[in-house]
């Protein structure tokens, strides 16, 4: 079975590299620039897991997840948050807020794979 | 027994009387009794014989009666009389001029004792003068100690004030003037928010919420026996400015124990850091920039690099845009690092007032506000396996779980509170719980942008303001099947350094300077206290300048001059000096008197801004004036549409005058200074004015408590009656 995986982020340089990997693996990828456009993909698209930034116009990635995980309708993805920021308080947050887990960018694109694979597994 | 009580006039007399009673009646007894022993016969012949020679016996028993008073006379002379008068000559020795000494005449006895008594009068001049002289140099020693220590104080780059327990300012150097004066806002020269003065409240020019904080810190610091105890924060004034407080209290040993200390007065250090703290919250935003810019722009480069470098086959299309995404991403970073460094140039690094604690303390304090303020039980629970620390600014920590508390209570019914402590490996965890209510974490987030108004007065800061100096975080969180909901506070773990507070714990506390024994510290001051003694109050002495003479028909104040006798001192540079624009022309005949013009008065604020001012200026203090129902009238007028009341004592120095000097024809300013003795070049000023009717007041002080009329109630009640007597005749 092909995993969905929708990727979050307002950098098109990453989202194009991210892209380009996951499809590589065999995943099937949509990407969304915002908040908003995330949230209705997530509808639309219905993914197993979203790579989701936490700095993002409109939405920030926080915001995103709480909506997310208070939805007790939707098909719950699995959550991998990616941020710049190197604060701890701020991941400590991102995990209790629904986060599976969280990567603190710049981070290798094999651990990004195999932490994918990880939590799509669990 | 009563002839101890006759005067001496009356002795005198009695003297006399004894002395003719003693010349005649045993010649007339001894007649009477040979007369009644005789016979008739014999009777005869006694007549016969004896009656013409009664003449020569009356008056030779009249001259020596007349020897006899000559005698008494000169007796009584030399040892009563002249010992009246020597008695009011040492009563004068005693009082008025110790110098004086009783000259020395009257009989041998009188003289020795005279002597006697001068050696006396020496002997306690030179033990007098001694004390005197030792009592001098211990002033004089007093003295310098306080010179040296303004000069000291004059010296230090930072500002300080000491206040009593009371927070009333004991002392301030220039430093702490110019500060303030610098921060003052509004038209005039001493403008709320910068009343710095001795026997002021210090919270009058800090904000009280955070002084009692500070104050209640340092109290529970010396109950648990720490011997330097310190409190920190951070306030905003009316305009904005930050200013950094230290506080430290000056201690002393209890009286019924040796060992404990407690504090008798604080010394405060502080610091406007408004420019530091821009300065650093512009390099902490470049930090930031920089270093979440460059672990994107990295994140970026090393994913277009491994796909690079795993992907060997790529087709050139791919290839290409690849490179393209690295070629973007090398130049933005070379940017952002030179715009930081731009920024990040010349910044000094400060800290905004961060102490180690531990958050049980934290948490205690939150529990007793957020009971205090919202009334509601809170159940607080601080047990932990090890004592968990962390470096916060308390009293903002406080607030906001309190503000917390309050924002809850207020979006529906709560009806407990529970504060719980926790920890994680890395952080300390504060929760607030409460049961039933629930809410959305929209509206949460809508509180960490609000400002937290509480305790905060003007500028408050917002919860996430105070979250982001911790580097802390909060979030609401929620159990579905015990409906109770949280607020989870996640602060970073501290450890403190625990050498470094026993090192300071274990510094004698002699090394402190011992010059802050000052009688001010225990005096109430402040407070108008109408049985105080007189010598005891604040006063505020002022004058006006008008245009005219009738409040009434639209006269104006166009001048406002006073200043302020504390502890019987006159102090001239805390004065309140302000010209006033009537919004209306002089007219010339005033011009004639006080000298103000049209020009002079161009761009002077109104008096609905420099009334409010002069009101704070004598806040809590005694007015005075001369003349002053005058002046008061003018005052009165503005004070329903400026919302202001001055009700506080009011003492004129005219009326006062009219008591101490009743017989006196004038009681107008210029005639009292000449009686008293007061020189001034300058008049009809209105500081000038108000100078010389405080150096009036001052100099009718000691006059009016020789009448007994010590206290303000006295003193009030005096010239009430005075007032009455004027206007009954």
């Amino acid at each position: 079975m092909t995993h969905k995986i929708l990727i979050v982020d307002d950098e098109p340089n990453i989202v194009m590299s991210l892209e380009f990997l996951l499809k590589k693996e065999g995943f099937a990828t949509e990407t969304a620039g915002d908040g908003d456009v995330a949230l209705d993909k997530v509808r639309s698209f219905m993914p197993d897991l979203m790579l989701l930034d936490v700095m993002m116009p409109k939405k920030s990635g926080f915001e995103v997840c709480e909506i997310l995980r208070a939805d007790t309708v939707l098909k719950q993805p699995r959550i991998i948050m990616l941020t710049a920021k190197g604060r701890e308080t701020e991941q400590a947050k991102g995990l209790a807020l629904g986060a599976d887990a969280y990567m603190l960018k710049p981070f290798s694109t094999k651990d990004l794979v195999a932490k994918i694979r990880e939590i799509l597994a669990a | 027994m009563f002839l101890r009580d006759l005067t001496a006039k009356w002795r005198f007399v009695l003297a006399v009387a004894v002395l003719g009673l003693l010349m005649t009646g045993p010649f007339l007894l001894t007649s009477v009794l040979i007369w009644l022993g005789a016979s008739p016969g014999m009777r005869e012949v006694l007549v016969q014989h004896l009656l013409p020679q009664v003449p020569l016996g009356g008056m030779l028993t009249a001259s020596g009666f007349l020897v006899g008073l000559i005698l008494i006379r000169r007796l009584f002379n030399r040892y009563v009389t002249g010992m009246a008068a020597m008695v009011e000559e040492l009563r004068l020795m005693l009082g008025s001029n110790r110098s004086f000494r009783i000259t020395e005449e009257g009989p041998p006895e009188l003289r020795e004792l005279v002597r006697a008594i001068n050696d006396l009068a020496t002997q306690r001049d030179a033990y007098i003068d001694d004390v005197e002289s030792q009592v001098a140099k211990a002033k004089a020693n007093v003295e310098e100690e306080k010179n040296r220590l303004a000069a000291l104080m004059s010296e230090l780059a930072q500002a300080v004030v000491v206040s009593n327990l009371d927070g009333r300012i004991l002392l301030y150097n220039n430093r702490a003037r110019y500060m303030f004066e610098s921060l003052a806002k509004g038209p005039t020269s001493v403008s709320s928010g910068a009343l710095i003065g001795l026997g002021r409240s210090i919270t009058s020019i800090l904000e009280t919420s955070q002084v009692d904080y500070a104050r209640d810190t340092i109290r529970i610091q010396l109950e648990r026996g720490n011997r330097h105890p310190v409190a920190n924060f951070v306030t905003t004034t009316d305009n904005g400015q930050l200013i950094r407080v230290q506080i430290a209290p000056v201690l002393r040993n209890r009286l019924d124990s040796q060992d404990v200390q407690v504090a008798s007065g604080y010394i405060l250090l502080i610091e406007n850091i408004t420019r530091l703290l821009e300065q650093e919250a512009r390099r902490d935003a470049a930090l930031g920039d920089l270093t979440e810019g460059s672990r994107s722009s990295l994140g970026t480069l090393r994913a277009a690099v491994e796909m690079l470098a795993d992907n060997p086959d790529m087709g050139t299309e791919d290839r290409d845009r690849f490179v393209g995404v690295l070629a973007s991403e090398v130049t933005r970073m070379s940017q952002r690092l030179d715009n930081t460094l731009t920024l990040l140039a010349d910044t000094l690094r400060q800290h905004w007032p961060l102490d180690d604690m531990l958050a049980a303390d934290v948490i205690e304090a939150a529990g007793r506000r957020v009971q205090e303020r919202l009334k509601l039980p809170v159940d607080v629970n601080t047990s932990t396996v090890e004592p968990l620390w962390i470096r916060a600014d308390s009293f903002s920590l406080v607030s906001a779980m309190a503000y917390l508390a309050s924002k809850i209570a207020e979006a529906g019914d709560v009806r407990s509170f529970a504060l719980k402590l926790g920890s994680d490996e890395k952080f300390v965890h504060i929760d607030l719980l409460w049961t039933g209510l629930s809410m959305s974490s929209e509206t949460v987030l809508s509180w960490e942008i609000d400002p937290m108004r509480e305790d905060h007065g003007v500028n408050p800061p917002t919860l996430r303001e105070v979250l982001d100096r911790h580097a802390g975080e909060i979030w609401y969180q929620r159990q579905r099947t015990t409906s109770q909901a949280s607020i989870r506070l996640l602060l970073p773990k501290a450890k403190p350094d625990q050498d470094l507070l026993a090192k300071i714990d274990r510094e004698p506390s002699s090394d402190r300077p011992e010059y802050y024994d000052f009688d001010l510290f225990d005096r109430p001051m402040g407070q108008v206290d109408l049985d105080q003694p007189l010598s005891n109050l604040v006063y505020t002495v002022f004058d006006t300048e008008t245009t005219g003479l009738e409040p009434a028909n639209g006269d104006e104040i166009i001048q406002i001059g006073a200043l302020r006798i504390v502890n019987g001192r006159l102090l001239h540079q805390e004065n309140f000096d302000q010209l006033v624009d009537p919004r209306c022309q002089l007219k010339a005949a005033s011009m004639a008197i006080h000298g103000i013009t049209d020009s002079m008065l161009l761009g002077q604020p109104t008096i609905d801004l420099v009334l409010p001012a002069f009101h704070d200026f004598c806040a809590d203090t005694v007015l005075v004036g001369h003349n002053v129902a005058f002046d008061m009238r003018f005052l009165e007028l503005k004070e329903s549409s400026l919302g202001l009341r001055f009700d506080q004592p009011v003492l004129d120095t005219l009326l006062l005058s009219a008591v101490a000097h009743p017989n006196q024809q004038s009681h107008s300013l210029e005639a009292i200074m000449q009686r008293l003795g007061i020189q001034m070049e300058q008049r009809h000023n209105a500081l000038a004015d108000a100078t010389a009717t405080a150096q009036v007041f001052m100099r009718l002080l000691p006059a009016l408590a020789e009448q007994g009329i010590v206290t303000l109630r006295q003193a009030l009640d005096a010239s009430q009656k005075t007032y009455f007597a004027q206007v009954k005749y």
